[in-house]
């Protein structure tokens, strides 16, 4: 009795207005843990150096503007490759999902390369771009392609076919039919592609910029790496953890915007 | 008398239903203000779904605004004589035709779900069903009259999801009025309701009808619907006709009451007789 009177005080009393804060305790504590095991001496700092030694490395890389020069670089082909392999992934997935002769024409021949995993490309893709620009775009770009596509084409199948036929009764064209129907209707499984796209964009980038790379992140951990500067090279790590939660954030704000109408969305 | 017969509704009445009771009084059958409503004409009408023949030799001619009511067991054709009425099918024999030729928006059909769009706000749902004058200047106002009409104006910036099932239903009802269609095709609009939903829908199908006076074909499971809301009843079997009933009890009519339950009952032993008779079969 008495416990079930106190639970609302409880509710009311427990975390004032950090929701937004939750997330963070378990990564914080992650860091109190290794902080003190590095200070500890329980791992020696030639293996693992403490999040300080991690945090001095980076300022000075960044004073020395190395830092986010690295960062931009890998950002801007992480971005592009984005736009162009889902820009073409959402093209085909639109068209499959739209037209029959579409889809007999494209889906086997795009459902084949789909199983080739698309990092064994890389030797084929350094001899013929060689390791400028266009060699990791292209292999961001066929990394992103496949969940957009995937997931696109899924969406737009799996539009309710009682309201189109509801939109059809009530005379809408098919550009009509398109924007107020089919695209909303498809675009749950639309951001589904986008969020799987972009865990794939990170992981292609940082096999492609350590392989064959002069500079982003990748190559700036690599060469870490032959001068054994380890801090460096954790912090890569690091950033990649960051830019990577930073996009995930940034569709599921984007999700939040576009999907206010699905119960999913609603007052959380 | 009126008053003891009231079921505490879930969703409140409009509140003009007290002049709707005072009008339909005085509107008895054959005295109504001539109709705005569509007659309605099918000859020969066959349709078949691969080797099913589905609709065998319908015959039927609906006065403009009246209200029919076809009843049927499940698969004997009438949601599919429904859909060729409001072009959803095409013939295969036969013809159904119009007093004079309807444009699209004189023909709307209500279905059984409400196939709102979710990620349209109550309101631009309810414009959805203008068709082409969508784009036109008092789209909103004739939206907002419309829902109106079905007593959800206060509703109008709401996602449907917020919406309960009833609510639901009368934004497509309000959805399919709003263009002022001349005939509305109801293919059972409310089987998936709860009883009390149900009984405040059928009276509000009732007020909308004897308001705008279209022509109304209803397809409904539930004889006792049928009969409380329509002039005419048409019993279905084995896609034919098999029955065609005038439903000659003045409205507003009383739930429950003798003249209705007795027609009823006839209604629903023609139906459990035809099925014995499969059933020998």
């Amino acid at each position: 009795m008495s416990l079930i009177e106190s639970l609302p005080r409880l509710r009311k009393w427990r975390i004032p207005r950090a929701d937004g804060l939750v997330q963070w305790i378990v990564p914080l504590v992650i860091l109190l843990v290794w902080q003190s095991a590095c200070v500890g001496g329980l791992v020696p700092a030639r293996v693992l150096p403490a999040p300080t030694d991690v945090a001095l490395a980076g300022w000075k890389l960044l004073l020395s503007g190395e830092l986010a020069r690295n960062v931009w670089v890998s950002f801007w082909r992480a971005g592009a490759g984005f736009v162009i392999g889902g820009g073409i992934g959402f093209a085909f997935g639109l068209a499959n999902g739209l037209s029959q002769l579409s889809n007999r024409l494209t889906d086997t021949t795009l459902q084949m390369v789909r199983n080739i995993p698309h990092l064994a490309l890389i030797p084929l893709v350094i001899l013929w771009f060689g390791i400028d620009e266009s060699a990791k775009l292209f292999l961001v770009a066929l990394g992103v392609f496949f969940p957009i596509y995937l997931n696109t084409l899924h969406g737009i199948r799996t539009v309710d076919p009682q309201l189109i036929e509801m939109g059809r009764i009530y005379g809408m064209t098919d550009g009509e039919l398109f924007r107020r129907v089919i695209f909303p209707g498809a675009l749950p499984s639309i951001f589904v592609g986008v969020r799987f796209a972009l865990g794939i964009m990170w992981l292609t980038l940082i096999v492609a910029e350590t392989i064959a790379a002069s500079s982003g992140l990748g190559y700036m951990a690599m060469q870490a790496r032959e001068f054994m500067q380890i801090d460096i090279v954790v912090l890569s790590i690091l950033i990649y953890a960051l830019l990577g939660k930073l996009a995930d954030s940034a569709s599921r704000a984007l999700e939040r915007l576009t999907l206010s109408w699905h119960p999913a969305f609603q007052k959380h | 008398m009126q008053q003891a017969l009231r079921f505490p509704l879930p969703d409140s009445e409009p509140p003009d239903r007290a002049d709707f009771i005072g009008q339909a009084r005085l509107a008895r059958r054959g005295q109504a203000a001539p109709s705005r409503g569509l007659a309605l004409t099918i000859r020969g009408l066959h349709k078949s779904f691969g080797d099913h023949e589905v609709l065998r030799g319908i015959d039927l001619h609906i006065p403009a605004g009246q209200f029919v009511a076809v009843v049927g067991r499940s698969g004997c054709g009438k949601s599919t004589l429904l859909r060729l009425i409001a072009g959803l099918e095409t013939v295969d024999a036969g013809a159904v035709s119009f007093g004079e030729q309807p444009r699209p928006e004189d023909v709307r059909l209500m279905f059984q779900e409400p196939r709102l769009l979710p990620w349209a706000r109550v309101l631009s749902n309810v414009e959805v069903g203008l068709g082409r004058d969508r784009a036109s200047a008092d789209a909103q106002t004739r939206a907002e009259d419309a829902l109106v009409e079905v007593g959800l104006d206060d509703k109008r910036g709401q996602w449907p999801a917020v919406l309960s099932g009833g609510q639901k239903q009368r934004v497509a009802l309000a959805r399919a009025l709003v263009s002022h269609p001349r005939v509305l095709a109801f293919d059972e609009p409310l089987g998936a309701l709860d009883a009390l939903t149900r009984i405040s829908m059928q009276r509000l199908l009732e007020r909308v009808w004897h308001d705008q006076a279209f022509t109304a074909i209803l397809v409904t499971h539930d004889v006792s619907e049928a009969v409380a809301l329509a002039d005419r009843v048409l019993v279905i079997e084995d896609g034919r006709i098999a029955h065609d009933i005038d439903v000659d009890i003045p409205r507003p009519r009383r739930r429950g009451s003798a003249d209705l339950a007795a027609l009823e009952g006839s209604i629903l032993r023609d139906l459990l007789q035809s099925a014995d008779e499969s059933f020998d079969l």
